[in-house]
């Protein structure tokens, strides 16, 4: 008996070894959903930016008042003037409920070039880095031309031309993300092209096809997908800088960005109400950055 | 050394002349014929006609191109459609202002970026490091418009230290390094250190966190160097990468100056800009960002020399 005890516990040892081994078999996103539950900054983030989406979803259902119509009797009130928690605008309408209201705009401007950037720069980089040769060139060639302009300049240059609106500022915004996205799928592209798994799989006879679909997909969308959420913030600073000039949304639709251009002059009169556009602006783009950060970690990938 | 400069040289030109002619379609994906934005809506036709030949927008758009850029060459960028007055102009004067904005603004922030990037890489974990990457966090998150109105509701509304708007007292666009001057800079330029405060702070820590890892650093250690001494060390294989992130934000600071400027009613490249886009004055639209693009492209060239000049390693083809 007591020689058997040893045996008891080594095997006993593996036992526990190979639930491990098991467990972390379970694959790479139970590891992420692991690390993700060990971040409260990064699950603090998440929530807020839920809360936020819902709040703008349902702002018919929320909103205290009508976003368009105003009074000149009640313009500039300050925050905590009661039936109007956050003041009113220049123009007598309540703040809670064109901010509640400006958010679907904002967002809207802010994420969908970058869903856009990213659907139309993954294709082109992963067709760069996985076939190379002369369209490799040519598509690289082309992204260096659009690596010659700040990216602000760049989107208020094509905004400026094509005149204010929402679906230019849209558009220039999805010009200015291709390029740093598609240079980013060409180099992980090219990484796991030369990786042996592919090679094994061309020698057993797959296709080009398959093997973008199965073998360089799998493995290139998460570091393409990470740097993409990365670009949020930044889309949301800018197509709200956009509205700000008057390049994009279009008065009396309430939008961020161009609230905080009409408030401009009333920080004279009543600064605290001014400063809730940009207020907004700087949360959910704080919230988009860590949340950003907190999934590059997560996934452990390299920026 | 002298062949790479060559090639690299070479390279740029044809960079050049690619952010030449996207400066000359931005006037061609403008909605509406480009004539339209010359002459009044009701002119006659024969009228029409005539400025379209006068302006050369008859002939095949590869000609159009080629007469352009051989006028821009020549430093002539044609005539502003509002007031009529060469375009160079008055862009010559707000280059200044935008230039003057930027450089002070990229001192700041890569001045406060490389300190607090320095301190966070190598007391990594502790307060210091918390600290400095909560504010980079903030300062590559913040709308810098909104920053802008911020500080002006604070130090000019509210403690009146500042002045809120223009370049120098009465509105006027001469530039003087005196004390009036440098009050009024003081506002848009930390507005616009923001980010590149943010992103050289996060880049600096990285370098030197990872640099400090690695082996020849604990080599050093051994060897009995003293910490200034290892620090220098640190310092120069630190500097290649960190001078390549700095020139490129000091690219986007003229771009990025757009917003601030318009703030703060500096009288720049972005209030002109700002003012072309709602003039419809496409020839000031086209000659500034085609300025502020070379710019750029000048200063990337610039960068990548002088980080083969650090660390002659990293030449690129």
């Amino acid at each position: 008996m007591k020689a058997a005890q040893p045996s008891a516990s080594a095997a006993a040892e593996l036992a526990v070894q190979a639930r491990e081994a098991a467990t972390r078999r379970e694959g790479f996103w139970a590891g992420v959903r692991k690390r993700l539950a060990r971040d409260p900054v990064t699950i603090a983030c998440g929530v807020i930016l839920l809360a936020m989406l819902a709040a703008i979803v349902f702002a018919p259902l929320i909103a205290p008042h009508d976003p368009y119509q105003g009074s000149m009797l009640r313009r500039l009130r300050p925050i905590g003037t009661p039936g109007y928690p956050l003041g009113t605008d220049e123009l007598g309408r309540d703040m809670l409920t064109r901010l509640l209201y400006g958010g679907r705009l904002s967002w809207f401007m802010g994420i969908t070039p970058v869903v856009l950037a990213f659907v139309i720069g993954t294709v082109l980089g992963v067709l760069a880095g996985f076939v190379g040769g002369g369209l490799n060139m040519l598509i690289m060639r082309a992204t260096d031309v659009f690596y010659a302009f700040p990216s602000v300049l760049l989107a208020i240059a094509i905004s400026g031309a094509l005149g204010a609106g929402t679906m230019n500022a849209i558009l220039s915004l999805t010009l200015v993300f291709i390029p740093p996205i598609i240079r980013v799928a060409e180099s992980v592209t090219t990484g796991v092209r030369n990786l042996d798994f592919v090679e094994a799989a061309r020698a057993s006879g797959a296709g080009p096809l398959t093997i973008i679909r199965v073998h360089v997909l799998g493995n290139v969308l998460g570091p393409i997908f990470v740097y993409a959420t990365s670009l949020i913030s930044v889309s949301m600073i800018l197509a709200s800088g956009l509205s700000f000039l008057g390049l994009g949304v279009t008065p009396p639709e309430p939008e961020w960005g161009l609230m905080l251009n009409t408030l401009r002059t009333a920080i004279y009169v009543n600064p605290g109400v001014a400063m809730l556009p940009g207020a907004c602006i700087f949360a959910t783009s704080l919230c988009f950055n860590l949340l950003s950060d907190g999934l590059r970690q997560a996934m452990d990938v390299r920026a | 050394m002298l062949l790479y400069l060559l090639r690299r040289l070479l390279y740029a030109v044809p960079i050049a002349l690619s952010v030449g002619l996207v400066c000359f379609l931005l006037v061609h994906i403008a909605p509406g014929d480009p004539i339209n934005a010359i002459v009044p809506a009701d002119a006659p036709q024969e009228l029409v006609e005539q400025i379209r030949r006068d302006y050369g927008l008859d002939r095949p758009l590869p000609i159009q191109f080629a007469v352009w850029l051989g006028k821009v060459a020549g430093g002539d960028f044609g005539n502003s459609l509002a007031t009529g007055r060469p375009v160079w102009a008055d862009l010559s004067v707000a280059i200044g202002n935008t230039l003057r904005l930027a450089f002070v603004a990229a001192l700041i922030g890569f001045l406060l970026g490389t300190a607090l990037g320095g301190l966070a890489g190598v007391f990594q974990g502790s307060w210091i490091d918390k600290a400095a990457v909560a504010l980079a966090v903030a300062g590559v998150s913040v709308p810098h418009y909104w920053l802008g109105m911020v500080l002006v509701v604070i130090f000019s509304v509210q403690l009146n230290w500042l002045p809120a708007m223009g370049a120098g007292p009465g509105g006027s666009s001469d530039w003087a390094w005196d004390a009036e001057h440098i009050r009024h800079l003081i506002l848009p330029a930390v507005t616009l250190s923001v980010i590149p405060m943010g992103i050289v702070t996060r880049t600096v820590r990285g370098i030197v966190a990872e640099i400090l890892n690695q082996d020849f650093v604990q080599t050093l250690r051994a060897k009995g160097l003293s910490g200034r001494r290892v620090v220098f060390h640190v310092v120069k294989n630190a500097a290649p990468n960190s001078i390549a992130v700095m020139g490129l934000q000091l690219g986007y600071l003229l771009g990025g100056s757009i917003l601030v400027e318009t703030v703060f009613s500096w009288p720049g490249t972005g209030l002109l800009l700002n003012n072309a886009i709602f003039q419809r004055d496409l020839p000031v639209l086209q000659a500034t960002i085609l300025v502020l693009a070379m710019f750029f492209v000048v200063l990337n060239l610039a960068v990548d020399l002088v980080q083969t000049a650090i660390d002659p390693r990293i030449r690129r083809g």
